[in-house]
């Protein structure tokens, strides 16, 4: 019994998803943006997205039980379902650190522009690459690609952490950059939060091409490498 | 207690259709083992391979080795007693629509020449406790013809009567597909307590069924074995992509 219109709703559950995260990474694009031109008209773009990709997460969700209970997926496409309702929580969080970006952007204009000891452009070009990669490797199902992103999330931990240093040796001896400091830190730690979501739907697509879970550093196997869904 | 099954090339033949080809496995003693794979893939000749039932076709033909138990079923025992040791449940629950509930059960053992009332009596209470129908027809059991019980007790109560025998093979051709959720669910819930007893190969084209009631699983195609793993395996990540496209309805 070939299964056509199930495969089509499982195309639509995958189109629906892309369209979701496409949105979240212009997000943190847009976020990060205001930050540079300390431009509010942006974050309010931020906050209005941050509500659409609310909306769709439930969709989403709801797609995706809808299969579940009514489909009984096996194998390749259970394991796809699966990772769609996990990369879902993923993107909806990459959502949600835009927005946190955006609200600390709307706190800094309340204080003069200061030279600050990070590179938060950066940092966010990092992370937002780390997510399009992921993205990409779940587009194309795959595996070696999803791999190459898990070894990205070291360098946006090291600016992080270098920045998070410097950042709080400012604070010591500049205490009147402390507002800009701790928002800069704050955004700094939203991106590195935004390249672990990367690293997180980058395991679930090789999780769902190769049926390994490769969480928590446990057992990169090497496997079928490609498919399509 | 349930016996292993030993496999060794076995090849099966309706006329010139070779409809078995080379298939080589070991049955885990006391586990329930499920066959699946599209229609005409030999699923169901293999098990009536399995109890010698594919040689009464008269343009059935067989080779290779069946050891059930260490005992090669197609040399070191009669037919008879082969299906004895290898009970069968079919598709269609078939009791004797004439006989009474009782005699149903107890046609078995009186094929083979057991008249004790006593032995007999003790062997149909167990052997419909067994099948989960003891409660269900205990008042009855002289009263009611076999064919007056509904679909879901018929089909326990065949599997009370190929108990009867004492097997330590029970074969199962696709036994809940003409059951109704509720009858099916109690067939599954059998197969659970069945497999504590005896070793259980059930055909199914349910495959959530077999993902829900066996340990291990066999995928034929076309009269070949194309994998045999745990059931966790086969349903969650297959090693063959045919395996994989059949139960995720890419073709079949």
């Amino acid at each position: 019994m070939v299964r056509i219109r199930f495969h089509q709703n499982l195309d639509d559950l995958k189109e629906k998803l892309l369209v979701m995260a496409g949105m979240a990474e212009q997000s943190i694009q847009r976020a990060v943006e205001a930050y540079r031109v300390r431009d509010l008209s942006i974050c309010d773009l931020v906050d209005r997205g941050e509500m659409a990709i609310n909306r769709l997460e439930r969709e989403i969700d709801q797609m995706a039980l809808d299969l579940l209970a009514m489909e009984q997926p096996m194998a390749i496409d259970l394991r796809f379902i699966l990772a769609v309702i996990k990369i879902n929580a993923d993107v909806e969080r990459v959502g949600d650190s835009a927005r946190v970006i955006s609200d600390r952007v709307r706190e800094l204009q309340a204080f003069p522009a200061a030279e600050l000891p990070i590179d938060i452009p950066r940092i966010a070009n990092l992370a937002s690459g780390m997510v399009r990669k992921a993205l990409q490797a779940f587009i194309e199902g795959d595996a070696d690609m999803a791999e190459a992103v898990l070894s990205m999330d070291d360098s946006v931990d090291k600016l992080n952490g270098g920045a998070h240093y410097a950042l709080l040796n400012l604070m010591k001896k500049e205490a009147s950059l402390a507002p800009q400091a701790l928002n800069a830190l704050m955004i700094s730690r939203s991106l590195e939060r935004v390249a672990d979501h990367a690293t997180n739907i980058a395991e679930d697509v090789i999780f769902w091409v190769r049926g390994a879970d490769v969480r928590h550093n446990v057992g990169i196997s090497t496997g079928n490498s490609q498919r399509g869904s | 207690m349930g016996v292993s099954i030993e496999v060794n090339s076995l090849n099966a033949w309706y006329g010139t259709n070779h409809t078995l080809q080379d298939i080589t496995l070991h049955i885990p003693a006391n586990e329930a083992t499920a066959l699946i794979g599209p229609s005409g893939c030999g699923k169901s000749t293999f098990v009536r391979c399995l109890n010698r039932m594919h040689e009464t076709n008269p343009i059935g033909k067989v080779t290779g080795e069946v050891k059930v138990g260490g005992v090669d079923i197609y040399s070191d025992i009669s037919a008879v007693e082969v299906r004895r040791r290898i009970g069968m449940v079919f598709q269609r629950p078939n009791p004797f629509p004439t006989m009474s509930i009782y005699d149903n059960v107890a046609s078995g053992l009186r094929l083979n020449g057991y008249r004790n009332r006593r032995v007999l009596d003790e062997v149909v209470e167990r052997s419909l406790k067994h099948a989960a129908l003891w409660d269900e027809v205990k008042d009855d059991l002289k009263k009611k013809s076999g064919a007056s019980l509904s679909g879901g007790q018929q089909q326990r109560l065949c599997i009370a009567r190929a108990l009867a025998v004492d097997p330590e093979v029970l074969l199962m051709d696709e036994p809940a597909s003409a059951l109704d959720p509720v009858s099916t669910a109690k067939i599954e819930d059998l197969i659970f307590q069945l497999k504590v007893q005896y070793t259980i190969v059930i055909v199914t084209h349910n495959m959530q069924q077999a993902a829900r009631v066996a340990e291990r699983t066999g995928f034929f195609l076309n009269g070949k074995m194309i994998e045999f793993d745990s059931t966790h395996k086969i349903f969650t990540n297959p090693s063959d992509k045919r395996t994989e496209d059949y139960i995720t309805g890419r073709f079949g």
